[in-house]
């Protein structure tokens, strides 16, 4: 990369989006990505309302409690976090 | 001999160039001159105006001095103007010092004050400490020998009174009355008061004192030349006066031989003279010489008795003339400026030494040359200073020997300083001169050591590059609690009381105070005071940043220190006897207010403005409160209760200047808090509306003013009852002829009269008349506040009081006899009438208005402002239909003035048509405006371009209003004659040329044949390298109104054609023309040619169509479906091309394309195309990747986020960081356009272990 580079709207691109929550890296390993799917599902079935209807009958909930289980399951999607290898 | 004779012959030719430049007789060659004494002349007057371009002064230092050449230049250079190098870009760094009046470089007179005990240590202070209580002891002495000094003043004032007063009744005779008198008997008690505030202030030493008072050591207080003492010495510092400059004055005295008058001819072989009739004002270079090793010498510490005997030569003081460092070091008398003078003079002396006979032997050859006797006339130099002059006799041999390098050998620049470090300017030495000792760093104490280090650093910061200034910071922040603050204050401080401190560099060590703070926090305790007291002028700075920067600083300080520590140290400095001093830490107290939050420090300021010891902590105290207001506006509002409690006693105090700042601050805190909180002025309200009544003055121009911002703050009832309280005495105060009040009288008047509660018929009856009788007069005009103020008021009663009894009380003064009052009138109506309209006018007054007018705007001489035209336009346009009997006047004295020999009256009359010609068709007189269409026509030839601007503004302003069949001249004369002036270069000729002309094009291109038109593209084709985009739109714009008017094929070829010149600015523009034209003429007549331009094997053609595709697609968005298609192929070669331009330029055709058919059902040959997109999202060039990225960007708008999260899936995991790199910045950019959508299209995940990655909502089916 050159000098000039480090200043460029490109080199800030990927500081820009590391500020938005759920914006990935190439470090970023298949659980954390993951995490972020279900969280990213969970938070989209809550937003649509017609969503969580359907599951809600689906499920014979109320909607209510449908949108709370949801709530629910964002904390730890996917488990516990895997232990690293590396460090 | 040959020699002989050729010398013979060229003495004698140049004899009679002699006789010929001396011009006594009349002798011609006749070889030269021939009998006709027309020739030469030129015989008949050229066509074209190219040839007679000449500079006239050019040519009349031509004309003169035809018989000897230099580069032109030189002759130019005495003509320049003195500021010319102002202009040259950028702003040399000046010195701060430079920039300040007297008042803000009382700065310099501070002490930075040794540091004092931290009272938050768990010890008792050592004998030793300074201790506030110390400081507080200090600072009462000092109030004390400052009272006394005034006792002894007075008392000695009083005594010269009554010996003055005995001698007089001695005298017995009515003598005329000195100022003792004056003091004894009128202004007693004026003269008290000044005398009390004169001693406040610190100038008590009389003269420039402020360079004993630097409290930088080791430098001479009268080297340096000082701005107020501006000579005209001063001014270029050119090293030939230095003689002349205190700098060094034995040498100067001892040079009597310095009158420049008349030197050069007898200093100089005759040949030099003749070929130097230098302008005066530059000097000769032989002038400066004596001076120069004159001064240079005692320097040296050459014995000046030597080098002054007359007759000898001074031998051996070439030896001692070259100043090193070291010297330098040595010599600490010597200021930076002193150094920079000699060294750049000792340069100057070297190069302009004359030539020895030595020297000649050695370079010209032995043969074929001859040496001459001097010839009678001359006559050697006599003069014993111009005896120095000549040159030392080198001690070697005068032949040319290979100079041994001497490595050693220190040259005049700064030597190199060890270890990488920057330079190091002349009046840095005396701060980090311990760097130049190359002492062994293993020898020194621990603390010696540690001192050398921050040196280093400091000067890093100061002088270094920018990445070493950069390291030194962050090394000074990390290790600043290990350097601990005492040392890096001790550095830094002084660094920033450098009189010759630039700009820049306090930037720069201010920042590095702000970074140590944060590191030390409360380590800084003992060193607030130093850090106030070098910081504390920023606050009062003219520049902003410098303002902002100090208050910053000062807001971390008080952080780190807390607020007691902030107080104790400022304490006693706010009755300080210097005023300056009480000004800067009001105005820091106001910044530790606002840091540490106002309720911390009421108590304080509660205290302190109750104080019963001196008048000066009160006012202090109280100007803290302003200042508080004025820097954190509204946000008093929580506090203003308490503000004006603490403060509302100084109203009624004994001290004047109390009262005046109280009611300033608050005047301050009413204004912060508008338009709320008048309950918290209720206290205030009665010692306020009291105080007008009993004061005069200062203090009742405070007073007023705080009035005249609580008013608005009232309701209506009280506004309109206050109002009519203090309109008494502002009535009064009309009269007063201190400028002050009045501009203070006319503000209250306005914020009085805005005021709702306030009635017209109140401010008419009982305000106007007096208000127009004081301050409607001439006198008003001619300062600038006053004028805009005045105009304010009025404009603001106005809305009030309607436009006719404004405007019918002062239309009379349009015809008065001062121009500057005629214009203050003018503007007043154009405002009144721009606000209100003119319907309240009736027709005398009508009469009387246009009549004032038009002899206003004849009779105007200079007007930069415009304001008469404006005037003009204003009320012409207000007025509407009315202004038709008077019209056929008016257009009279246009065309009158459109024929003035001043170009300003003809611009203005044209300016003027353009204002009003829209009412001019409201009047229906088209007539009229086809006659001044075809008297502006004729005026077409004006030479001045401001002018001809002005006539084609007009003249568009006239086909605007009456169309194009109806203008006359008829559009087909018209336009021809406007070709030629699209090549006029300047801009105001341009644009309103542009603006013409394409509205013909937009509107009556039928009138013009096509070959015109043709003609008129060329033309257009150069104004694309008009540097104002404005033009550069018009015209491209224009392109697109001819190419409708004559079909596409002509201009397109033209414009296809403009594609392969090199400049990029006029290719750019020429592809935003041709998809304009595609855009007005539809794409499909375009995009065949275009396409087939794309076969030029050309890489600016190729370029150009494809960025044209790009504008092209942008233009024409959804209509891009029809022409995707055809298209494809192209850009599918375009994406695969070698070239990067090729591919960057078809990405931003694509984005487009895509974004313009998002959801139009071309989905198949988008995926088609992001596959040609695709494989360059590794392109590492930043515009490149750019437009990758924003194509792949409007492919998820067009085709869907879940498709381009497809493409991306294969990389996001890749073996190689680099290619995930890539993919997961655009998978980031995917997710914050389109998080939603990617829920559905997201993979299905394995579990793995102990975790789910299942998703099993989605499956759920009903």
């Amino acid at each position: 990369m050159q000098a000039s580079d480090r200043f460029n709207i490109n080199s800030q691109l990927e500081h820009l989006q590391a500020k938005y929550v759920g914006t990935g890296h190439a470090d970023l390993n298949r659980f954390e990505w993951a995490v972020n799917i279900q969280r990213d599902s969970y938070a989209s079935y809550i937003g649509h309302y017609p969503m969580l209807a359907y599951f809600s009958v689906a499920e014979n909930e109320s909607v209510g409690r449908e949108r709370y289980n949801f709530m629910q399951k964002m904390l730890l999607p996917c488990g516990l976090p895997p232990e690293r290898e590396d460090d | 001999m040959d020699v002989d004779m050729e010398i013979q012959k060229t003495k004698e030719e140049r004899q009679k160039m002699e006789d010929l430049a001396a011009l006594t007789s009349l002798t011609f060659d006749t070889d030269l001159y021939s009998s006709n004494k027309f020739d030469g002349y030129d015989q008949s007057i050229p066509v074209n105006d190219d040839d007679d371009a000449f500079d006239a002064t050019e040519n009349e230092i031509a004309k003169k001095m035809a018989s000897f050449t230099a580069p032109k230049q030189f002759f130019k250079e005495p003509l320049r103007t003195g500021d010319d190098d102002e202009m040259s870009g950028f702003k040399q760094p000046g010195k701060i010092i430079d920039r300040e009046d007297d008042y803000r470089r009382r700065r310099l007179n501070r002490i930075i004050s040794p540091e004092r005990n931290d009272p938050f240590l768990d010890k008792t202070p050592g004998p030793e400490v300074r201790t506030y209580a110390d400081v507080m002891r200090e600072e009462a002495l000092k109030r004390k020998e400052e009272d006394v000094k005034r006792e002894i003043a007075k008392k000695k004032e009083e005594e010269a009174a009554v010996k003055e007063k005995a001698k007089e009744r001695e005298a017995e005779k009515p003598k005329k009355r000195n100022r003792w008198d004056v003091s004894q008997d009128e202004n007693r008690g004026d003269k008290k008061a000044k005398a009390g505030s004169d001693w406040d202030l610190p100038d008590s030493t009389p003269g420039i004192a402020r360079w004993d008072a630097t409290p930088t050591p080791g430098r001479i207080g009268d080297a340096t030349p000082s701005i107020s003492r501006k000579n005209r010495w001063d001014e270029t510092p050119t090293p030939g006066r230095l003689n002349d400059s205190d700098a060094t004055p034995a040498a100067g005295g001892a040079t009597p031989g310095a009158t420049p008058a008349g030197m050069t001819w007898d200093a100089t072989p005759k040949l030099a003279g003749l070929a130097t009739p230098t302008p005066k004002r530059q000097r000769s270079r032989w002038d400066e010489t004596p001076a120069t090793v004159g001064s240079a010498t005692p320097m040296g510490g050459a014995t000046p008795a030597a080098a002054f005997t007359p007759g000898v030569t001074p031998v051996g003081a070439i030896d001692i003339a070259t100043p090193t460092p070291n010297a330098i070091m040595r010599n600490a008398a010597m200021t930076p400026e002193q150094y920079n003078l000699m060294r750049w003079e000792k340069d100057i002396e070297e190069r302009n030494r004359p030539l020895t006979d030595e020297e000649l032997d050695a370079i010209f050859p032995k043969e074929g040359y001859k040496i001459l006797e001097p010839p009678a006339s001359y006559v050697p130099i006599r003069t014993p200073a111009r005896k120095l002059l000549a040159t030392p006799t080198p001690m070697s041999t005068p032949l040319y020997s290979i100079p041994e390098e001497n490595r050693g050998q220190q040259f005049d620049v700064p030597k190199e300083l060890p270890g990488g470090l920057p330079m190091m300017k002349p009046e840095d030495y005396q701060y980090f001169g311990a760097l130049l000792n190359e002492e062994d760093e293993e020898v020194l104490s621990p603390e010696e050591q540690k001192e050398r280090k921050i040196m280093k650093l400091l000067l890093k910061v100061k002088n270094g590059t920018p990445p070493q200034r950069k390291t030194a910071l962050r090394q000074l922040t990390d290790k600043a609690r290990e350097f601990g603050a005492g040392p890096l204050f001790n550095r830094i401080l002084p660094l920033l009381m450098q009189p010759t401190l630039e700009d820049q560099e306090r930037h720069l060590l201010v920042k590095v105070i702000d970074r140590v703070l944060y590191k030390l926090d409360e380590l800084v305790r003992p060193y607030v005071h130093k850090i106030l007291v070098v910081i504390e002028p920023l606050l009062i700075d003219e520049d902003y940043y410098a303002r902002v920067e100090g208050r910053e600083i000062i807001s971390n300080l008080s952080k780190a220190a807390g607020l007691a520590t902030m107080i104790a140290a400022m304490r006693p400095d706010i009755d300080n006897i210097d005023e300056y001093v009480r000004n800067t830490t009001a105005r820091a107290f106001s910044v530790v207010a606002s840091a540490l939050g106002i309720p911390a420090l009421l108590p304080f300021l509660k205290a302190v403005c109750q104080s019963k010891k001196s008048w000066q902590a009160r006012h202090t105290g109280i100007k803290i409160v302003q200042q508080i207001a004025i820097l954190i506006g509204c946000a008093v509002l929580p506090h203003l209760r308490s503000l004006v409690e603490i403060i509302e006693h100084g109203l009624n105090d004994e001290n004047q200047k109390v009262r005046t700042i109280t009611a300033l601050s608050l005047a301050a805190l009413a204004e912060a808090s508008a338009p709320y909180g008048i309950e918290s002025f209720d206290s205030v309200l009665k010692p306020l509306w009291k105080g007008i009544r009993s004061h005069r003055g200062k203090v009742l121009a405070a007073f007023l003013k705080a009035i005249g911002f609580i008013i608005p703050l009232m309701d209506a009832i009280y506004a309109s009852y206050y109002t009519k309280e203090v309109m008494i005495i502002l009535i009064r105060e009309f009269q007063s002829p201190d400028e002050e009040m009045k501009k203070i009288v006319l503000k209250v008047v306005k914020q009085c009269v805005s005021t709702e509660g306030v009635e017209a018929d109140y401010i008419r009856n009982d305000i106007l008349p007096e208000f127009f009788r004081n301050f409607w007069v001439r006198r008003m005009a001619l300062d600038r506040r006053n004028y805009r103020q005045l105009v304010e008021t009025t404009v603001e009663i106005a809305n009030k009081v309607g436009v006719a009894d404004i405007v019918g009380r002062i239309v009379e003064d349009l015809k008065d006899e001062s121009e500057p009052y005629r214009r203050m009138v003018m503007e007043t109506i154009e405002k009144v009438v721009a606000n209100l309209g003119a319907s309240d006018i009736d027709a005398r007054l009508e009469e009387l208005l246009i009549d004032g007018i038009l002899y206003a705007f004849q009779e105007q001489t200079s007007d930069d402002a415009n304001v008469m035209l404006n005037g003009f336009g204003a009320v012409v346009n207000s007025l509407g239909q009315r202004v038709k009997p008077y019209l056929p006047q008016i257009c009279g004295t246009i065309k009158w003035r459109l024929n003035n020999k001043s170009a300003k009256v003809r611009q203005q009359a044209a300016d003027l048509i353009s204002r009003i010609a829209v009412v001019m068709k409201q009047c229906g007189e088209e007539q009229l405006m086809g006659h001044l269409g075809v008297v502006l026509y004729e005026y077409l030839g004006e030479e001045y371009p401001e002018v001809l601007g002005s006539i084609l503004g007009a003249l568009k302003a006239i086909v605007n209003v009456i169309g194009m069949t109806k203008m006359t001249p008829p559009i087909k004369d018209l336009l021809p004659r406007l070709t030629p002036i699209l090549k006029n270069r300047h801009e105001k000729v341009q644009e309103n040329c542009i603006d013409l002309v394409g509205r013909i094009a937009d509107r009556g291109a039928e009138f013009v044949p096509a070959r015109e038109w043709m003609r008129i593209c060329f033309e257009l084709l150069e104004m694309l390298k008009a540097h104002k985009k404005g033009i550069r739109r018009a015209t491209v714009n224009t392109f697109g109104y001819i190419a409708k008017a004559i079909g596409p094929q002509d201009v397109l070829a033209t414009l296809l054609n403009n594609l392969k010149v090199q400049e990029r600015q006029n290719r750019v523009c020429t592809t935003v023309a041709i998809a304009i034209v595609a855009e007005t003429c539809s794409p499909f007549t375009v995009l065949p040619a275009l396409m087939n331009e794309y076969r030029v094997p050309e890489l600016n053609v190729q370029n150009g169509v494809l960025k044209s595709l790009s504008f092209l697609f942008e233009y024409i968005g959804e209509m891009g479906k029809d022409y995707i298609y055809a298209v494809t192929p192209l850009l599918e070669d375009a994406l695969m091309d070698r070239d990067l331009v090729h591919r960057q330029t078809a990405a931003s055709a694509v984005k487009h394309m895509a974004l313009g058919v998002a959801g139009l059902g071309c989905e198949d040959a988008l995926v088609h195309l992001l596959n040609y997109v695709w494989p360059n999202i590794f392109e590492t060039s930043p515009h490149v990747i750019n437009a990758v990225m924003e194509a792949v960007e409007g492919m998820r708008v067009a085709l869907g986020a879940s498709v381009i999260l497809n493409y991306c899936l294969q990389g996001l995991f890749h073996p190689a960081r680099k290619v995930r790199e890539v993919y997961w910045k655009i998978y980031n950019s995917l997710y914050i356009g389109a998080q939603d959508a990617l829920v559905s299209a997201y993979p299905i995940l394995e579990d793995e272990g102990n975790n789910s990655f299942s998703r099993p909502e989605l499956h759920m089916f009903v």
